[in-house]
Parts: C-alpha cells; structure tokens; sequence
C-alpha cells in the first residue's frame, strides 16, 4: 500500500513534468532538450529556498527560473536561428553549471529537517493532486485564449499564423517557458517530497516525460488540448505504476529493473493496438457473416473532435 | 476521461492484489531479518563493498537469520523514492543505503525503520545526522572520508620533486567534491599550489588530462566514481606525460594509478556488515555512532612506479601492497 500511494503521488508531481513536456512536444511540435536542465534548476532553486526556510517562495522561483531557461532556448532558436534540439542541448549544458553554482559548488543538497510544504500542509497525496490537477487546469484555460491558440497554431502550421500577423517566435519563447517552468516547478516538488536535491537527477528525465505523455496518449485517447493534458499526468502516473510493478517483480537480479520496466511500458503501449487489430477483424468477419456477404452496409460517422 | 479513470482504477486493483499477497501472510511464516539493500547504480566499489557486507554476515554467521532484497535504481534517480516506498511497504527490518543519495531517499521516506549507511563521504552535510557521534534518529553507518592528507605525505615521499598538483574529478559527485575541498583546504594551509579541472562524464577525461599536462608535476582523484571507471584512459594519458596519479581508492591503483592511502571497499562492507550484525542482535542505533573506516588500504602500482622511473623506498616496502607487476 505504500508503495502504490507513494507510486499515486510520485506520478502527480512527474506528472507536472509531463505537462511541461506535453506543451513543447505535443502542442508546440519541439523535442526540447532543456528539460534535463531546468528540471535540476528547480530543485536546486526550491532546495535553496527551502533551506533558508520559505518553501512556497521556493516553488514560485523554480517556476521563474524554469521559465527564463525555457525562454533562452527560445532566443536561441528564433534569434539566433540555432536548430531546436541544438538549441535545447545548449541550455541545458550551460545550465549544469548553474545548477551547481545555485547549490553552492555542491553536487548535492540536503534539505533533511527543513520545513517543506508536504510538512506543512500533511497530506502528501491530496497536496500532489491538487497541484497537478490546478496546473493541467490553468494550462488548458490558457489555450483556449488568444494566445494560446496562437501557439497551438505555431505549432501546427507556422506559415499560417505568420501570415495571420501573429509574432510566431514570441509564441514559440513563451510555449518554451510555459513548459519549462512546469518542468521545473516539478523538480522543485521532487526536491521538497525527496528532501534533497541532487545535480545527478535530471539523467534521462526527458525520456521519463515524453514516456509519460506517449504512455497517456495511447492508453487513455486522444481527444482536445486540455484532454491531453490531463492524459500526460495520467501517463505519468500509469509509468509510475509500471515501475512500481516491475519494482515487486524479484525474480530477477536487481540490475534487470530497466528492462523489466522497459518490457511492461512495450506491452502497455502495444496493447491497445494488438486488441483493436484483433477486434476490429472479427467484429468485421462477423459483419459480414451477417449481412450474407453484402460488404458494409453503411458508412459509421467518424467520431472525435479537435 | 472515463478511459482514464478506468486505466487508472486498473492500475490500482492490480497493485493492491500484488501488495495484498505479500504482506501479510509472508511475515508469520517467515521469522527471519528482513534487510534490504539500496544502491542508485552499478558501480564497482560500491559492488565491491555491498559483497563484501553480505558475505561478513554470512560469516558472522547471520546467513540463516536473515532474507536479504537487493534493490538498484539502475542510475536512475527518479527511482530510489519508489525502491524505498517498496521496502517499506513490505516491512524489511532494517534499510542498507549504499551512497548519498539512496541514504537521503531512504531517511525521507522512513523514520522508525532503522538504516545503515554505507559509502557517504560526508552524513553531517548529507542531512543524515547532526552529530555523527550521537545519532539521534534511525540512522547510522559507516562513513568514507579519505585520509586527504596522508595520501599528499605519500606524494612528498615517492615523487620528492612535485610541486604543483592537478585535481581531476567529477564535479556532479558530492563524496568527490567534498573530499577535493578537504584537499584544497589543507593545500591552502601548507602553501601547496595547486590546479583543478572538473568533468561532467568519462568523455572528459583525456581532455581534462591534456589541459592539465605542462601544468602540475602529479594528478590526484579522490574516491571518484566516474574517474574510477576511466582509469586506463586517465592512467594511459598521464603515465605517458610522465606524471604520477594518486588516488583515493585501492581499486583506481590496480587500474592504473601510482599509489594511495585509500578507501579499501572490502574493508568498508566488512564494517558496515558488523555493524548490521550488531544491530539484529538488539543494539540501537543510538549505541551504534557514525564510524569512520577505520583501516586504509596502502597501494602502490609497481607497473606504474618504473615507467615514471619513481624508486620506492625500502621503509615504504613493507607497509604497502603491492600491484600492477
């Protein structure tokens, strides 16, 4: 039981993290690699602050200092014309440095004893849900406004929103930001739930939230933007549970962890196609059988929205 | 969303019939010692010094007392959260942290299930006890600060002639970090100069290496887990440059660095698995203080000695192992 909820809540934070990657990947069509970065700026930002006993404020400023690293690979990219994923690279190599140099020279920091705002506030679970479920909420209301529409078009079709007046760099700096600053938000949340905050952490933590949002996607549907992103929390938690399956699998020895889990997330992906294929062939044979060999008698309206 | 909630619920039914038949029944039928063991990654030493715990409790005769899960977070981070959040939902008796972070990860997820750690350079700055001599929560274990200044008296020794020294090690790694401070500081009180060059990944290496030759007369790396696991790079580039390493490890000597006064892992696993043995048999944390390894190995690559043509004393002779012939 511990381990599930303990899965439940890891899953909400990382789910903000899959937020922040659903925005540059899925809505503004852009692997960004900044996310290794940001995502250990926002620990360190929040460890730092929370050492120093202000916890809260330390979540408001992992969330500026993920937007300005988002906003810099954004600059890269529409001012200086640096390829996206080069762009991204870039930031997030430099920001290591930065990293290091806002925990003070040190690879690691603890924040063991401080006051954090799962400390505060009690309930761990409810606290994660909250935050998670109010920034998917915050984040689909916003692009639904003028703005956001304009990014979504960025990112579906460039030419068009060029040519509709619209600034499509400024878009593009300001979806960068956007989810860079839920990436980071989510490193600062780690931080305070974890008690420390390592420069080791951000190691594959691009694969983690784009498994999240794949893993959404596929199990839970595509339908809409604000959908989405609650379907990439979603994802988040699923992988969170995965791990936690694979965690309980002692059969093997324990260096077989990364691929057990890699085996469940390939079966939790393939399956829903596997069962559509297999599904969709027999409902069809049926049909046929029915209707004496006639073919389909009449054409299902597609379903599904934008 | 109802797909969602439904993918959900799933997950959860699921987890609560994997958990549901392992707790409960297990724990009556089974009066063994549950102790699990938690390292973030595969590394040698810390291999070497989790072997080396369990087959001392093997011969302290604990082997059928006790049921030992070993759990490793592949490198991965993210994961120790979720190991932890397993031992503890299986109710092990004791949690065996190996390195920093796990002992961090461990001591945030639980505070009456005792843990010992092993591996951390510094548990006061760690966050793991405040006085290392007292510990006061459910924490204890066996630290591994190196004997900085006793390796740098070696230097003087073997290589009279060294004047600057170069520190090479990776910057993301605090048990290194930390001991290169320790370094600096006593650098700094003796007058010795110095120059330091950080990498990020074993890539690094040779060209830190190169940055430093011309420069310092000897290279020194703590107990660095990285540059440990580059050491014929590291050794290769300096040996031919005609400069002595020295380190912080027996195992990074063996793989090509002149000599040390360092952490021997099979001593640190030995220790720590007393230690353990101490505790399943009734002892408190609170009896048992933060140790420090208490015996250093003493190295020197004889290999490595003549072709950078440095002799080896005859009162150095006896007291050092020997490697590398």
């Amino acid at each position: 039981m511990t381990l599930l909820i303990g899965s439940i809540e890891l899953g909400l934070l990382y789910g903000i993290l899959a937020l922040g990657v659903y925005i540059t990947f899925r809505i503004l069509n852009i692997p960004d690699l900044t996310v290794e970065g940001s995502f250990v700026l926002g620990m360190a930002t929040t460890a730092l602050f929370t050492q120093g006993g202000s916890p809260v404020l330390g979540l408001v400023a992992a969330l500026v200092a993920g937007a300005a690293a988002g906003i810099c690979t954004g600059l890269l990219q529409t001012k200086l014309m640096i390829n996206p994923i080069l762009s991204g690279i870039i930031v997030m190599t430099g920001l290591y440095t930065v990293n290091l140099g806002v925990m003070g020279g040190k690879a690691n920091l603890s924040i063991l004893g401080n006051e954090t705002i799962f400390s505060i506030l009690g309930n761990r679970t409810l606290l994660a849900l909250a935050i998670a479920v109010s920034m998917a909420l915050v984040a689909g209301i916003f692009f639904k406004t003028r703005t956001g529409l304009a990014i979504r078009g960025t990112g579906d079709n460039e030419e068009m929103i060029r040519a509709s007046a619209f600034d499509a760099d400024r878009m593009k700096c300001i979806a960068l930001a956007m989810g860079n600053a839920l990436v980071a938000l989510s490193g600062g949340l780690i931080a305070q739930y974890q008690l420390f905050s390592d420069v080791g952490s951000g190691t594959g933590i691009v694969v983690i939230g784009l498994a999240s949002v794949i893993i959404g996607e596929v199990l839970l549907g595509k339908r809409g933007v604000t959908f989405g992103l609650f379907t990439a929390i979603g994802g988040s938690i699923i992988y969170r549970v995965i791990i936690a399956f694979a965690l309980k699998v002692d059969l093997f020895p324990p260096y077989a962890l990364k691929l057990i889990s890699a085996i469940v997330v390939m079966a939790a992906l393939s399956g829903p196609y596997l069962k559509k294929t297999y599904r969709g062939r027999s409902r069809r044979d049926k049909r046929r059988m029915e209707a004496g060999g006639k073919g389909r008698l009449r054409i299902e309206p597609e379903g599904g929205k934008g | 969303m109802k797909k969602m909630l439904a993918a959900i619920m799933a997950g959860v039914v699921a987890m609560v019939v994997l958990t549901g038949c392992t707790a409960p029944g297990e724990a009556k039928e089974n009066e063994r010692y549950r102790i699990g063991i938690v390292q973030p990654v595969d590394h040698p030493s810390l291999n070497r010094s989790r072997d080396s715990m369990v087959e001392e409790l093997e011969r302290l005769g604990m082997g059928d007392r006790i049921e030992i899960t070993m759990q490793n977070a592949n490198g991965d981070m993210s994961l120790l959260q979720s190991i932890m959040q397993n031992l503890i939902g299986e109710r092990v008796d004791m949690i065996v942290a190996i390195a920093t972070p796990a002992a961090q990860a461990a001591l945030s997820s639980t505070s009456d299930i005792p843990i010992v750690f092993a591996a951390v350079s510094n548990p006061v700055e760690a966050g793991l006890v405040k006085d290392p001599s007292r510990p006061e929560g459910n924490v204890t274990g066996v630290s591994n600060s190196i004997p900085v200044e006793d390796i740098i008296e070696l230097s003087k020794v073997l290589t009279p002639d060294v004047k600057t020294y170069g520190f090479l090690y990776n910057s993301s790694e605090i048990n290194s970090a930390a001991s290169i401070d320790n370094t600096k500081e006593y650098c700094d009180r003796e007058g010795i100069p110095y120059r330091e060059v950080s990498i990020t990944s074993t890539a690094d290496i040779q060209q830190a290496v190169s940055s430093l030759v011309g420069q310092v007369d000897a290279l020194f790396t703590p107990n660095d887990n990285m540059v440990a696991s580059a050491m014929a790079t590291y050794s290769q580039v300096a040996t031919e440059a005609g400069i002595p390493i020295y380190v912080g490890a027996d195992s990074m000597v063996a793989d090509g660095g002149l000599a040390t006064v360092g952490i021997d892992y099979n001593l640190l696993g030995e220790q720590t698995g007393r230690m353990i043995a101490r505790i399943i048999d009734g002892e408190s944390i609170g009896e048992n203080p933060v140790e420090t390894v208490s015996e250093y190995a003493n190295v020197i690559n004889v290999g490595i000695a003549d072709k950078l043509g440095v002799r080896i004393p005859e009162e150095l002779q006896n007291d050092f192992v020997t490697v590398g012939k």
